[in-house]
Formats: structure tokens, C-alpha cells, sequence
């Protein structure tokens, strides 16, 4: 037992240093960075995200975009010298009543790293308080002016809105040079349509731009024959419509119907949904004329480092997620959400939350949709939402949508890429 | 003035519309008591198998509805058998259980809708779809006098069905007095789930309605829950007419308050008036006395 003992004991010392070689050995080759770095505990981001619905159509390509760039950083070796990125998802059903008993589990059961919004205003602003109240960075998706109140000073939102203003200002500049001189607007009854109202109203008031019609809807309605029927009696220049996926389909099959007069020489502007590929395909020709904003488009000048990468990607995983195949509008912003924390924990090397606010607050952060940079309030600096108006869009074909020219932008002036044709009802033609 | 008459025109169409995704309701709640919450996911359910028809074979939305006809009319007869054998024998408390059976019902289609076609919305192609019937100012769409239609075409079938068919004074029978059907040596078990077979069936053609009204999510059938019922209840349960009617009074209602009074007043309008009519009478408009 002893001779055992000794006899192992010598073998134990020829082993030990045998390892220790083999360990350096290992520790030097990639392989080995692999098996170390595999023992570090993982990066964990938490969220909630519509994976069903009203907004389902719109969170599933954002998660898409968010995987694919946590697939990107693992294939790199992860961050912070090799911890991988785990995402923890929950549905949040579009309610934005699941939202903060979610966001509470995220934080105190999961004990995630750091948070990520769920898409959209609606199931966004009600974690707001919550996680200023605990004092956690936060990226915002795609939500419209939901810290405005809160003044949250950890808040980063990953959407191109700029200033309160710009969306509805950018939307009446255009009108206004075409010769609008009044104003329709019609709302969904629900937070971010609303907001976006809101602004509309407040612009309009400051160039003595009378409102002609104003009417909110409830959500779920079914026709829009009687609306649009009201609006058109009230002559208006300049339609602005706030409006949610479901209502946007009815609104231009209403629109097409009823007519919205030749007074109108701009409609559109902050209907969501115009912007999903499945939309658009089945909406198809309805769509021609309409003036709307958008996040990115397949132009020229909108195209950085690793976007056509993304976009290759994206098209692959799209097909078998059966997720938006176009993915325009939230995937790469989700994919540029990952980029901003990403950059921020190489730079200040830590999961410290206040540190990760203060360089992102202070830096321009290079992404695969611009640069960006945020202002006081979290928002963009500078506002980056395009207006484009769709032009000889044909039925049933979403594969025109992946060229250039099908949806001309207007706005900003860097990016412009045609000039408006109107009246409304010559540019559907 | 225009306006208003724009607006009851527009009205009588939207509530046919809304009497034809309703009428089955009024046979499976109204007739047979079957507290039937998966109604509007069986219907979201005859849309997708619409959409898939006129995708793959550009079959017309609404005679793609009459070819799923038969297989909702088998899923009807099975549901029923489901929900009897697992919740009606069992229990006085069935009316309570069976709002549960069907709840968990209408999640599960909705989850296997998501799984299938994702959760994008939907819709079909026919010639009659975004285009509109001009009389004078005033204009048409002929998508909601398709639903008109079929919405009249359903009332009549169903009305001279139940009035001058053996089985359909057998459903009816079977509404009034089980016990004495049963000793008659009718089995009533066995009306109650040919009646819920017709009333699935009917869903096909209202299924075609839906989809081709509006595009569909798979979430849809939450926004029709209040709807159908608010339609059955406020018209008196079992009365097929009275469906119609009711429907075409929300429906009429709904459309003057968007025209006249502001768009955020027309569900608020709709259900005070529901509740009016059963303040008044509480069978409803043109509902049996118990």
C-alpha cells in the first residue's frame, strides 16, 4: 500500500509536470484559449421580446438580429477575455402587462448582466421605472420617447428618432414644400401612435399649420371605410397617420377604396408595418404613393462595415425562423444594439453598469447602421428616421424590395436619393 | 348629411359582416349552451386554410371557404365529442369547466397557427378586393358587399334549416327541452354534436369573410371574442334573424360614432348598447323567454 502510495507518488510528480507542459501547451494554441475560456461563466443579456402578438412581426427579426450578433462575438472567442454572450429571452405576449414581472424575474431570479428592451413603446414603458429605480443600463429598441418623463440617465435606445421633433418635422417639411397648407391626422388610441401625435401637433402649432382632422381609433378596428370617408371630407394638404401593423393593412385598403381626395399631396408618415416584408408583399401596389418612415433601406449610402455580411446572414436564418424575410427595419438595429454594449465592455473592460453608460453616453459608436452617437436623454443626437415614398411597387413580388428605387428616400438630405411626386393620388398611379 | 348616409350604408355592411363571423355562435352559445370561446380562433383558423387554398391554388377565397366546409364540419362534430366526453357528462358545473376547455382550445390553435405560418399577417387576392362600387359621391367596397351577401345567404340557409329539416327542429327541439327529446328516443347527445358540426361548418364560408375583409394574424380571434358574443347575447340566443339584426345595429352604430363622434367612442357605444338592450330585455332582442 505504501510502495503504492510512493510508487504513485513519483508517478504523481512526472504527471504534475508532464500537465503543467501540457497546460502552457494548450493554453497558447487556440484550442486551448477555447477550453479555459470555456470555464469562465458566461456574459448573460435578459429581455423580453413580442414572439407573439400584435408585435411578434417586428420582435422576431430584432431577436434574430440580437442572435446573430451573439453567434459573431462566441465565433470570436466572446468578451472580456473569452466569456461567451448568453441571451435570456422571454415572450412578452406585445402586453405591456407581462412586461415588468419579467423584467423583475430577469433582474432578481436570473440575475442577468445586463438588459436589453423588449420592441416597441407599448411593452417598454412600463419596466422604465423599474429599472431606473435599480439603476440598470438599458438598451431601448424601437421605442418612441419612453424615458421623456422617466429621465432615466442609463437609458441608450438603438432607433435612429432623434429629437422628439425631427420624425413629424422631416414628414411636414416635405409636405409643406409640395404645397401643403393643413393638416389630418389620424392615431391608433394607444402610447406610441400617440406620441407620435403628440409631436405632429405640437409642430404644427408652432408653423400655424391648421389640423383640419384629428381622430384617434380604438385598436382592433376592423374597417376604416368611415374614417377615411370623414377625413376626405376634411380636405386636408398633409395626411399624417400614426398607426399599427394590423390598422396600417386596413387603412391603405380603405384608402384605395374610398379615395383620400386630390387635395392630399402627402399621406403616410408613422404608419408601422409598412416597413415588414410580408406587409409589403401583401399590400403590394396599395402602397405606391405613400410617403413613410423607415430605419434602413437597401441604398447605396446605407450600406457600413459588416452590413452586407449581416444582411447575407440574416437572409440564411430568416427562411428557417420564419421570421420577416427582408428584415429591414429592426434585425440589424437588434445586431447594432449587441455592437454598442459590445464596444463598451472592450473599452471600459467590465460589466460595471454605471461605466458602460458613461462611455456610451461620451463616444460615437461604430455599428453596421452608422454611427451613432446618444444625447442626454438617451436618444440619437442626430435624428437618422427616413422618409421614403414607395414608387411602382407591383402585387405580390417581395422580391423587388431587396433593389434600389422601390421605396425613394427623401429625408434626411444625405441620403436622399429622388424628389416627391405628387399629389397622393397621381403618385399611386 | 352625406356623411351620415355614407355612414349607415357603410354600418349595414359592417354589421353583416359581423352576423356572418357571429352566426355560428348563435347555434353552438345560443342554441346548445356550449360556452364556445374558441369560436374566433375556429374561425382564424377557416382563414388560414383560405389563405392556403387561394395561395397555392388561386382558388377564389370564398369558394376555397365552401371546400373546407366538410373537414369543419368533421372538426366540429370531434370538438363536441371531446368537450362532452371530457367536460359536459361530468358535471353541473360543465358551463363553467367548458369556458376552460375552450379557452385551452383556442390557445392551442393559435400556438399551432404561429408554428406554421409564423406570426405575420396574412391575406388573400380576388378581383373584388380593393376595389370599390361608385354610386354617385359615394363608394362601395365590394369586399364588404361580398360580406353582405354571404352574410344574407347564410341567415336564409340556416333559418330554413332550422325550421323545415327533421334534424334542425331536432336542434332546436334539443335548445328547448333535452329531457323530453330524450324520451322521445332521440339521443340529444347526438343533435348537440351535429349542431356543433354545422355550427363549425359555418365557419369556413365566415372564415372566407374574415380573411377577405382585413388581412389576418394569428392573434386574431381575441379582437372578435367580445364581438361575437356582444352579436348572439344582445340579439336573443338561438335567433338566427335576430343575429343578423343585432349585428347590423352594432354594426350601423359602430359606423355613425367613427363618422360623427370620434373613433375611441365605438367600442364604448357598441356595449352600452348591449347592456341597454338586456336593461329592457333581458332575452335579448329577439331571444325565447325561459
Amino acid at each position: 500500500m505504501s510502495k503504492r502510495d510512493s510508487k504513485s507518488g513519483s508517478i504523481s510528480r512526472r504527471r504534475l509536470l508532464a500537465t503543467a507542459s501540457a497546460g502552457a501547451a494548450l493554453a497558447a494554441s487556440p484550442l486551448g484559449i477555447n477550453l479555459l475560456h470555456a470555464q469562465q461563466p458566461p456574459i448573460r443579456i435578459g429581455m423580453s421580446m413580442p414572439q407573439t402578438g400584435g408585435l411578434a412581426g417586428g420582435g422576431k427579426p430584432s431577436l434574430l438580429g440580437i442572435e446573430i450578433w451573439r453567434d459573431d462575438v462566441n465565433a470570436k472567442g466572446g468578451l472580456l477575455g473569452g466569456r461567451k454572450i448568453e441571451l435570456v429571452v422571454y415572450d412578452d405576449k406585445s402586453s405591456a402587462s407581462e412586461t415588468p414581472a419579467i423584467y423583475s424575474k430577469l433582474i432578481d431570479v436570473d440575475k442577468v448582466d445586463l438588459l436589453f428592451a423588449p420592441y416597441a413603446t407599448v411593452p417598454t414603458a412600463p419596466i422604465m421605472p423599474l429599472v431606473k429605480q435599480r439603476g440598470l443600463l438599458l438598451i431601448g429598441n424601437f421605442s418612441f420617447q419612453v424615458n421623456s418623463k422617466v429621465g432615466h440617465d442609463m437609458w441608450f435606445n438603438n432607433a435612429p428618432w432623434g429629437p422628439p421633433d425631427s420624425w413629424a418635422s422631416s414628414f411636414l417639411d416635405i409636405g409643406q414644400k409640395a404645397g401643403g397648407k393643413s393638416m389630418a391626422l389620424l392615431a391608433a388610441d394607444q402610447e406610441f401612435a400617440q406620441n407620435l401625435a403628440k409631436t405632429a401637433r405640437e409642430v404644427a402649432a408652432k408653423r400655424n399649420l391648421p389640423v383640419v382632422f384629428d381622430q384617434a381609433y380604438p385598436p382592433n378596428t376592423v374597417e376604416f371605410s368611415s374614417i377615411i370617408r370623414a377625413l376626405k371630407a376634411a380636405k386636408p394638404d398633409i395626411v399624417y397617420v400614426a398607426s399599427y401593423p394590423p390598422d396600417s393593412a386596413g387603412i391603405l385598403r380603405a384608402v384605395n377604396e374610398i379615395g383620400v381626395g386630390d387635395n392630399v399631396k402627402l399621406f403616410g408618415g408613422g404608419m408601422v408595418g409598412l416597413q415588414f416584408g410580408t406587409v409589403m408583399e401583401n399590400l403590394g401596389s396599395l402602397l405606391n404613393g405613400v410617403v413613410n418612415y423607415n430605419s434602413w433601406l437597401p441604398e447605396k449610402s446605407m450600406y457600413f462595415d459588416g452590413t452586407k455580411d449581416f444582411f447575407e446572414k440574416y437572409t440564411k436564418r430568416a427562411i428557417e425562423a420564419k421570421v420577416d424575410p427582408l428584415g429591414y427595419y429592426l434585425a440589424p438595429f437588434g445586431y447594432a444594439s449587441g455592437q454598442l454594449v459590445e464596444q463598451a465592455i472592450n473599452a471600459t473592460k467590465s460589466l460595471d453598469q454605471k461605466g458602460l453608460a458613461k462611455y456610451l453616453r461620451e463616444n460615437t459608436h461604430k455599428t453596421i447602421v452608422g454611427p451613432i452617437a446618444f444625447s442626454a436623454d438617451g436618444e440619437r443626437k442626430e435624428t437618422a428616421v427616413l422618409q421614403a415614398q414607395f414608387r411602382g411597387v407591383v402585387d405580390k413580388n417581395i422580391e423587388q424590395f431587396r433593389s434600389s428605387g422601390k421605396q425613394v428616400i427623401l429625408f434626411p438630405e444625405n441620403l436622399k436619393s429622388g424628389e416627391l411626386v405628387a399629389p397622393f393620388e397621381a403618385a399611386r398611379k | 348629411m352625406d356623411l351620415l348616409l355614407d355612414a349607415v350604408v357603410i354600418g349595414v355592411l359592417l354589421g353583416c359582416f359581423y352576423g356572418a363571423v357571429s352566426i355560428g355562435l348563435s347555434v353552438s352559445f345560443g342554441l346548445l349552451d356550449v360556452p364556445h370561446v374558441a369560436h374566433p380562433a375556429f374561425l382564424v383558423l377557416a382563414s388560414y386554410g383560405v389563405y392556403i387554398i387561394n395561395e397555392h391554388y388561386g382558388i377564389d377565397p370564398l369558394v376555397a371557404g365552401l371546400l373546407i366546409t366538410p373537414l369543419f364540419f368533421v372538426l366540429g362534430l370531434v370538438a363536441y365529442r371531446l368537450y362532452y366526453e371530457t367536460f359536459e357528462k361530468r358535471g353541473t358545473d360543465a358551463g363553467v369547466r367548458g369556458i376552460a376547455f375552450f379557452f385551452g382550445v383556442a390557445f392551442i390553435i393559435e400556438v399551432l397557427i404561429i408554428m406554421q405560418f409564423g406570426v405575420d399577417q396574412r391575406s388573400v387576392t380576388a378581383t373584388y378586393i380593393g376595389k370599390s362600387w361608385r354610386i354617385a359621391d359615394m363608394r362601395i367596397p365590394y369586399r364588404m358587399l361580398v360580406a353582405f351577401a354571404v352574410a344574407a345567404a347564410l341567415t336564409i340557409v340556416l333559418t330554413l334549416y332550422l325550421s323545415r329539416t327533421f334534424m334542425g327542429r331536432a336542434i332546436r327541439a334539443v335548445a328547448q327541452d333535452q329531457e323530453a327529446l330524450r324520451l322521445m328516443g332521440v339521443n340529444p347527445i347526438k343533435v348537440k354534436q351535429w349542431a356543433f358540426g354545422i355550427a363549425t361548418a359555418v365557419l369556413g364560408i365566415a372564415g372566407a369573410l374574415l380573411i377577405i375583409v382585413a388581412p389576418v394574424e394569428p392573434t386574431l380571434d381575441r379582437a372578435y371574442i367580445g364581438r361575437t358574443f356582444c352579436v348572439v347575447v344582445m340579439a336573443g340566443l338561438g335567433s338566427m334573424s335576430g343575429t343578423i339584426v343585432a349585428a347590423i345595429i352594432l354594426g350601423v352604430a359602430e359606423s355613425i360614432v367613427l363618422t360623427s363622434f370620434g373613433a375611441s367612442w365605438a367600442p364604448a357605444i357598441s356595449f352600452a348598447m348591449l347592456l341597454g338592450v338586456l336593461a329592457v330585455r333581458p332575452q335579448g332582442l329577439f331571444g325565447r323567454r325561459s
